[in-house]
Formats: structure tokens, sequence, C-alpha cells
């Protein structure tokens, strides 16, 4: 492990809704440069977990750490201009806008009172070019008439068009082909080669294999373990997610046994 | 892993130019067909509308004074519509438009006649109402989360009470300031009619055409010249035609004064149709508004402020329907309890969703406001000529209504069918 700061620090998080507790004392490290794969069960928390962090809701108790201060983010404007971007698992997409619109939302370039429609598309077809997407018809396609694969791409295409620190991406090649999958974890690697913390949240191991550095296991809402993808091998890994521990790693046995229980 | 640079579809293509208006109307054809529809229906229909009422009752229905009528019919309506698009995109109602419109009326009338004040003043006053109105409905959606439908459903009640209140047991209010008046019951003159009819030929042919210059400049594909050049020659015709019908006489022959040019009120729905069609359209503010009719969660986690976002579109929504009301009063010369009452809402609702606004929020256009209230004035107004029986009105303007929402419901269901 290197010994810098992390860009993202998570400490003992909690999150509720109503009597239903999500998360428990969760820590998480994340550091620039690298790709942390956050993995667990349907239902683990992770979605929850990155949804604080993007400033949707707020966490009940714990602290978040960037860049080494401790920041609280209060909504979604927030986290961006801290430099964090997401991409969500639902895609957040407004299906009765175009392409251009959609990622350009709530972030709009203009001159003066109105929208500057030529400088967003001209940007807009630039990040979609170096995204390597081939298939869209024109950017200003309403986005309902895409492909699930081609919505997925605009949603990330969002999170790239920014000047951003941490790009987290809550599965995002659930319903991509096997070449845009390809495509876009190599984007997933060159945002980490290029200095940028990663947060990829996935249930397929071939994909965490593949670009992981490090790898962060949830287990019904709490960290079970956060190792370093050499040190783990593939078998490890799932036990981690099904049962919240493996070997030495993991949840204490009693831990583990109890972690339904309130 | 390395990544593998291929050429792109999006590729901004060398000219930069979309292929002439073949190609054009071919994309128009794709779009309707990918469930876009927009205002198509409604344009088909009122053609064959005119062209229905004209073969029965030809001579009457066309005449010139019918024409001045229609507008004289629909203005209140379409200005109501337009505010209600506001809300409609959002994916809300507003059920209480109608008295706020009566409401307003009243206070204008109130200040104007009983108490003196100068017009200005009173129409201010006027508007104002609306905005109070629109803010309280607003609050109540937005921050307490009361489903718009029985708010606004309250206000329809306490609105219509407030209004009695304010008019008083008098009953009617006469309006006699003549700059109230002249807006629906003086044309301007001929001249000046056609002075408007070319700066607004000319203002779309220029806008449009710098607008296609910047996109060629930025290298983006724009529209073709010929496709341009079509859409003005068609306005130009469209708006020309108009203004020569207004500018003629349609005083009885023997009359002793003249009554010819535009109404007054033309130019207030203008200015209203091209000021709210760039708020929709050209701001940040429009662009939130669709978002949020689109993907209310999106938006929010898009950092757009969802709440503050629709007690703004109340309010406008209620502060148009205050403009309706002075329209209203200005056209009957007075107001009573039943301004803004009756179907006056329903029909401006109908007019929205006639026109191509969505009940189900998100798409719609403030043009849409303009072209269903056309329809819903040219069904009063011709189907007098063919059957003195209200009822039969009622149920065709209800058929309509019913047509349109059902066009809007399949090209609803369309748009996500070709899409994920
Ligand atoms: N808004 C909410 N209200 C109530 N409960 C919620 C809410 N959001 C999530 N939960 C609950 O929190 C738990 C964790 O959900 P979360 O979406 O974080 O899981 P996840 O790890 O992302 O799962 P998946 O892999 O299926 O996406 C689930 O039990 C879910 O029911
Ligand atoms: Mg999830």
């Amino acid at each position: 492990m290197t010994t810098d700061t992390p860009l993202l620090s998570l400490k003992g998080i909690n999150k509720s809704f109503g009597p239903v507790h999500v998360l428990r004392d969760v820590d998480l490290d994340v550091r620039a440069g690298r790709v942390t794969a956050l993995v667990g069960d349907n239902g683990a928390g992770k979605s929850t977990l990155i949804k604080g962090v993007a400033g949707i809701y707020p966490f009940d108790s714990g602290q978040v750490l960037f860049e080494g201060s401790p920041v609280s983010i209060g909504g979604p404007k927030q986290a961006n201009a801290l430099g964090i971007e997401v991409v969500y698992q639902d895609l957040a997409l407004c299906d009765n806008l175009d392409v251009v619109h959609n990622m350009f939302l709530g972030r709009e370039v203009k001159s003066g009172v109105t929208l500057d429609e030529t400088s967003m598309e001209k940007k807009a077809a630039e990040t979609l070019k170096g995204l390597s997407v081939r298939t869209l018809k024109s950017l200003r396609q309403q986005v309902s008439s895409l492909s699930g694969g081609q919505r997925q791409t605009v949603a990330i295409a969002r999170a790239v068009l920014w000047n951003s620190k941490l790009v987290i991406l809550d599965e995002p090649t659930a319903a991509l082909g096997v070449a845009q999958t390809e495509q876009v974890l190599a984007l997933v690697r060159r945002l980490a080669d290029n200095g940028l913390g990663v947060i990829l949240i996935s249930h397929n191991m071939n994909d965490v294999a593949a670009v992981a550095d490090d790898i962060a296991c949830l287990y019904l809402g709490r960290m079970a373990a956060q190792v370093e993808a050499s040190e783990v091998d593939n078998r490890q890994v799932v036990e981690l997610i099904t049962t919240g521990r493996s070997g030495d790693l993991g949840l204490q046995p009693e831990v583990a046994a109890a972690g339904g229980a309130v | 892993m390395s990544t593998v640079q291929q050429p792109t579809d999006v590729d901004v293509p060398a000219a930069g130019d979309t292929a002439g208006i073949g190609q054009a109307f071919r994309d128009y054809l794709a779009r309707v067909r990918g469930g876009d529809i927009g205002s198509l229906p409604a344009v088909l229909g009122l053609i064959a509308l005119v062209i229905l009422f004209s073969a029965l009752e030809g001579s009457t229905f066309l005449s010139i004074f019918n024409f001045a009528n229609l507008i004289n019919q629909s203005a209140a309506i379409i200005v109501l519509a337009m505010g209600l698009i506001f809300v409609l995109l959002l994916g809300e109602i507003d059920l209480s438009a109608g008295y706020a419109a009566g409401t307003a009326a009243a206070v204008l009338a109130v200040t104007l006649t009983n108490w003196g004040w100068s017009w200005p003043l009173a129409l201010a006053a006027a508007l104002l109402t609306g905005v109070v109105i629109g803010f309280v409905i607003g609050l109540l959606v937005a921050r307490l989360g009361i489903p718009s439908f029985v708010v606004t459903l309250a206000m329809f009640l306490a609105l219509q009470g407030l209004m009695l209140l304010i008019i008083g047991e008098g009953g009617t209010i006469p309006i006699r300031d003549d700059a109230i008046l002249v807006i629906m019951n003086g044309n301007m003159p001929v001249w000046l009619g056609w002075v408007l009819a070319l700066v607004i030929v000319a203002g779309f042919a220029l806008s449009t055409f710098l607008a296609i210059q910047r996109r060629r400049k930025a290298g983006l594909p724009a529209e073709a010249m010929s496709v341009w050049a079509a859409k003005v020659v068609a306005l130009a015709v469209l708006i020309g035609v108009a203004t020569y019908l207004l500018n003629q006489e349609r005083q009885l022959p023997n009359a002793k004064i003249t009554i010819q040019g535009v109404p007054w009120v033309v130019p207030v729905i203008l200015v209203l149709l091209v000021g709210l069609t760039f708020i929709l359209q050209r701001t940040g503010f429009g662009r939130h508004v669709y978002a949020v009719g689109g993907n209310r969660e999106a938006a929010r986690r898009a950092g757009i402020n969802v709440k503050g976002l629709m007690i703004t579109c109340f309010i406008f929504c209620s502060t148009l329907a205050a403009v309706a009301g002075v329209l209203l009063a200005s056209r009957d010369n007075s107001v009573s309890p039943t301004t803004g009452g009756a179907q006056t809402l329903l029909f401006a609702v109908g007019a929205a969703v006639i026109g191509g606004t969505s009940l189900f929020g998100g798409r719609g256009k403030i043009r849409d406001a303009v072209i269903g209230g056309l329809v819903i004035a040219v069904i009063a107004n011709g189907l007098p000529l063919i059957t003195q029986q209200s009822g039969i009105q009622f149920v065709v303007t209800g058929l309509v209504l019913l047509v349109a929402a059902s066009v809007d419901a399949i090209s609803r269901r369309r748009a996500s069918a070709t899409g994920a």
C-alpha cells in the first residue's frame, strides 16, 4: 500500500432508511491513480454508499475525508464542485431530452442568459469520440430512442466530460455487449492511469479481475475487507462476497454470522 | 489493455449540412413515427375542421368578420393554456387557473372602476394577484408535497369564493378604461398590421439564419438553406394571408364606422409566444423544466433545485392566468362572478393537450397553446352555424379532447417502445 493520503476516505459511515440499518461503520479508502472495485451481493449497500458520497442523501454518522480534509457533501452540486462524478446504476437520464442536453444537465454552458448549444454540442461530440462511441446517429437524438448500451455510454460520457478527480461507476457494464464492455473497462483503466481515483461497482468477477487495483467488499452493510487485488484470488473474493470472510480475511465469524441482525 | 481508436459516426460531416428538403421531410417523418409527434395532429385537425365547416356553411364561416371573432374568442384560452403548459410540463396540473384569471380580473375591476386607480397600477395589482396565487400553490405542492390535483382543486373552490368577496354584492363591475378595453375591442391601423407582419417574418428569417450560420461556423451539422427558405416562405404566406384578411373591412356595407385591422390582442399573444418560447427553449431554467418533467430524480441528482423550479412554474401559470383574466375583462367590458368560470379552464387544458402538450410531463411547447386554442375556437365558432344545440357542441369538444389525449398516450407508448 502506498502511504500518501487517500483521495477519498470514509470512516465509520452509518446509514439507515427508517428501521433498516443499511450501512454499519463502513470504512473505505480510494486512492488517486487506482481503480477500487466495490463488490458485494445484491442489497449489500453499495449503491447506498456511493449515493451518500454523491450528496444524494446525507449519511447518519461517520466522516468523509476528501484529499485529506474533512468535507460535508450536502448536495450533488457540492460533490461536483469537489470533482466527484457518478454514473448511477439507473443511469439517471432524462428520456425526453437529447444526448447533449443530458450530458450537460444542471451544468449547461451559457452565453449571457441563453444556452450555448453549439459549444455544448461540440464538446459532447469530442467526449463521445474519445470514448470511441460509434453507434449514435445524432447527438440531437432523444435519449428515449437509444438502446440500453447507448444510454449507458451517454451516462458514462456525462461523467468524464468534466475535469473530475474521482469517478464512481455503479455497474457501468451491466447492459453492454462484449465489445462495449471492453471499451468501458479500457476507459476505466485510462482514467486511473491519468491520475484519477475510480470506484467501480460490479458483480462481474472478470471485470474486477481485469481492471481493479484494490478490492473492497461489502457484506450486509459492513466492510468485510479492503485488499489489494494482487493479494487475493477469484475464489477468495467470491467467498468474501457470499459469506463475509475468507480464511484470515473478512469479518470475525460471530460478526459475519450475526450480519443481518440489528 | 489498449484502446483502439475507431472511426465514429458522431464525426462531424465535412460539409456540415443536412441534405435538402426531401431529407428534412424524411427525418421529420421518422421522428413522428418514433413518437415525437408534436403539433402535427392539431394542425391537421385544424385544417380538416376549417374545410369541413366551410363546406357545410361556407359563406358565414369563412366571412372575414368570423376570422376576427375566432381570435377574439380564443385569446384568453390561449394565454391560459400557455400558463398551464409550464405546469403540465412538470407532469402537474392547475385546476384553479380559470378562477385565478377570474380573481385577477376582479382585482382589476375593483381597483380600476371602484377605486379609480390608473390602469397601469390596476394592471400591476391584477398580475400581482396571479403571482401570489401561484406562489401559494407552488409552496403547498413543492414544499409540503401535496398532489397538485388536490391543492388546485381546493384553490378552485377557494378562489371562486374570494372572487365573490372581492366583487361584492353588486354582481357585475363594468370596465370603462379605454386602455384596457382596446386590447380586445380595438384594432391596429392597417399599415401597422403590415409592419407587424414584416417584423415577424424578418425576425424569424434572421434569427434562424444566424443560428444556421453559428452551427456552420462551429462545424456542426446545420439545416440546409433550401429547408430554411421553404420555412420562411411558408411563414410569410401564412402571416401575409392572415394580415390581409384582418385588414379587410368587416363592417356591414351600409355601416357608418369602419372596422378593419389586426386586433390589438394579436401582438400581445405574439409577444407572449416569442418570450415564453425563448424562456422554455433557450434558457437554463427552461431546460430544467423539461428535465424535471422527464425524470424528476435525475434532475435532482444533476443538482437542479426541483422545488424552487416547481414554485416558479406555478407562478408562471397563475400569472399568465391573470393576463387571461385581463383579456376576459376587456372582452366582456365587465367582470362578474362567472368570469373565468364555466368551461374556461377545461378549454385551456384541452387547448394545450390538443396542441400536443403531454399530460404525462416533459413534452410540449408554448405554440401548442396557440394551435390548440384555435382548434377549440374553430369548433365553438363553426358548430353553432350547423346546429343550435349546445349539447352537441360540448359532446364534440369533449370527443376532440379525448382524441388528443389518446394521441398523447399512443405517441408516448411509441417513444418508449422505440427506446430501451
Ligand atoms: N431509499 C431507500 N429506502 C429504503 N431502503 C432502501 C433505500 N435505498 C436502498 N434501500 C435498502 O438498502 C439496502 C441496500 O441497497 P443498495 O441499493 O445500496 O444495494 P446494492 O449493494 O447497490 O445492491 P445491487 O447490487 O442490487 O445494486 C437494500 O436492502 C435496500 O432495500
Ligand atoms: Mg446497487
